[in-house]
């Protein structure tokens, strides 16, 4: 390695580790991008039928006529299903080395104690396989309707508030969507970090925002399905 | 105080190794945590069994030759070496685990000893500087800012003792890769050579076997010289520069 060229030097660096979690970085922020503006969308359930029934067929016709029927809804999904497939990518390479990196038979035998790491830096790797799991269960509930608890209906609307009534349905919403705020508590100051943004006299503000982003996507998507449940919006 | 010790005991390279249990008795509050294995080991040595191996010089901090996992943490309970852990920071009768770095890029030599010349081979590929010999020159011809210069000496302190891959859930070397891009990469004299050698480094880290950094912090945790964990953030920038610029 010493002795090879700085061209094959550089072209090696593109697979290293700093590498891949560069990639997980970007594809991370465009997914919580696409979660905030999800977000937002949901929030328009308390308009009423009409108003979130609109807001759903507006954007399968986005940029109509300028672009096919659901043409800018296909351009997005083909970004995001592209990033979560490279953020997975990533991760799976980078969790593979990681068990490489201390092999069975050279583990600790005491129980390592965590001196600062928090559960959500901990959980990284099972909570993104859990929330890949969701991610599909969803898609098969609300895009889909493959999966119709509560009876299946064309009006989006109606899918949420069916659904949403049942404690179930509800609970498996919640526990996916904690596991997003752990997620995104680490991933976002994660990536900040990876990219080359922090400081140490940054570092306290990173963490913070991070933390606040997090919570405020947890809460915002979790208040239509309690809405629901609790009869604010039938 | 006494105090149980539950040792990793591991005959040569390869072979299979197990945590033995010893008493050792009489251990004053004073002494350091070396100390303690030092009369443990004469105790071994007078019963003709073999020492327990484990690395240690400067024994004040600074060489950072000794370095085990006690009680899971690496260097211990208190944020320094172990030669500077003193007893007083256990009590009577605990019972005390120790345990050598374990990473697979760290493998074990005997005992608690472990070679880190992974480490010495990350520094061959770059980090250094390429100064020409001659007198030194004046300390003054070169100007750098004072907020350069105490990044630069902050990160310089590294004693490379390998405690951050002990603590790394990856096993990953990257806070002592950071600390040398960071310190060369902060002063004038580090320019030339700063998109190389962190392609190089990094290439080389990989190489070693270690496993990628994911920003848990552990690293920084436990480093008895208290490297900040934002010169992995500045490895990672000059590393992603060089990709981008491709001047190497």
């Amino acid at each position: 390695m010493a002795n090879s060229t700085l061209t094959k030097q550089r072209s090696t660096a593109f697979k290293s580790t700093v590498a891949l979690k560069s990639a997980m970085a970007v594809t991370g922020g465009i997914l919580v991008l696409f979660l905030i503006v999800h977000m937002y969308g949901n929030l328009m359930i308390f308009g009423g039928q009409e108003v979130f029934d609109e807001y759903s067929h507006h954007i399968r016709v986005i940029g109509e006529p300028m672009l096919p029927p659901e043409g800018a809804l296909w351009i997005i999904r083909i970004v995001l299903l592209a990033s979560v497939l490279i953020h997975a990518y990533a991760a799976f390479t980078l969790w593979a080395r990681a068990r490489r990196a201390r092999p069975a038979g050279q583990r600790y035998q005491t129980r390592r104690k965590p001196v600062q790491q928090t559960y959500a830096s901990r959980t990284m790797r099972w909570g993104g396989v859990i929330l890949a799991l969701f991610v599909i269960y969803h898609i098969l509930h609300l895009t889909t309707n493959n999966i119709a608890p509560g009876g299946a209906s064309d009006s989006p609307y109606e899918r949420v508030v069916n659904g949403f009534q049942i404690w179930w349905v509800l609970l498996t919403y919640l526990i996916a969507m904690i596991a997003v705020g752990f997620h995104l508590r680490h991933g976002i100051w994660s990536a900040t970090q990876t990219l080359g943004a922090n400081k140490a006299s940054r570092q306290r503000v990173l963490n913070i925002t991070a933390t606040a982003i997090a919570l405020v996507i947890t809460v915002g998507f979790l208040i239509p399905p309690f809405s629901v449940f609790f009869g604010l919006v039938s | 105080m006494n105090i149980t010790l539950r040792v990793w005991r591991q005959k040569g390279r390869g072979d299979e190794g197990r945590m033995v249990t010893y008493k050792v008795e009489d251990v004053s509050q004073d002494m350091s945590f070396l100390e303690m294995l030092d009369v443990l080991n004469e105790k071994l040595t007078l019963a003709g069994e073999d020492p327990v191996a484990f690395d240690h010089d400067c024994r004040e901090g600074i060489c950072g030759a000794c370095g085990v996992v006690i009680n899971g943490v690496a260097h211990g309970p208190e944020t320094t070496t172990t030669c500077q852990l003193h007893m007083r920071s256990f009590k009577d009768g605990d019972v005390i685990d120790v345990e050598p770095w374990r990473a697979k890029a760290f493998p074990v030599i005997k005992d608690l000893v472990v070679d880190r010349g992974a480490f010495d081979r990350i520094i061959q590929a770059g980090g250094y500087i390429s100064a020409p010999t001659g007198t030194a020159p004046d300390a003054h011809a070169n100007p750098i800012p004072k907020a350069d210069a105490d990044r630069a000496f902050d990160a310089a302190t590294c004693i490379g003792c390998g405690a951050c891959v002990a603590a790394c859930p990856n096993a990953s070397g990257m806070l002592f890769t950071a600390a040398k891009v960071t310190h060369l990469g902060m002063l004038p004299q580090g320019q030339p050579e700063r998109a190389a050698r962190v392609v190089k480094m990094v290439n080389q880290h990989d190489e070693e076997d270690f496993g990628g950094c994911t920003n848990i912090g552990e690293c920084a945790a436990v480093c008895p010289k208290g490297i900040p964990l934002d010169t992995i953030s500045q490895l990672n920038k000059d590393l992603l520069g060089a990709l981008a610029s491709g001047k190497l």
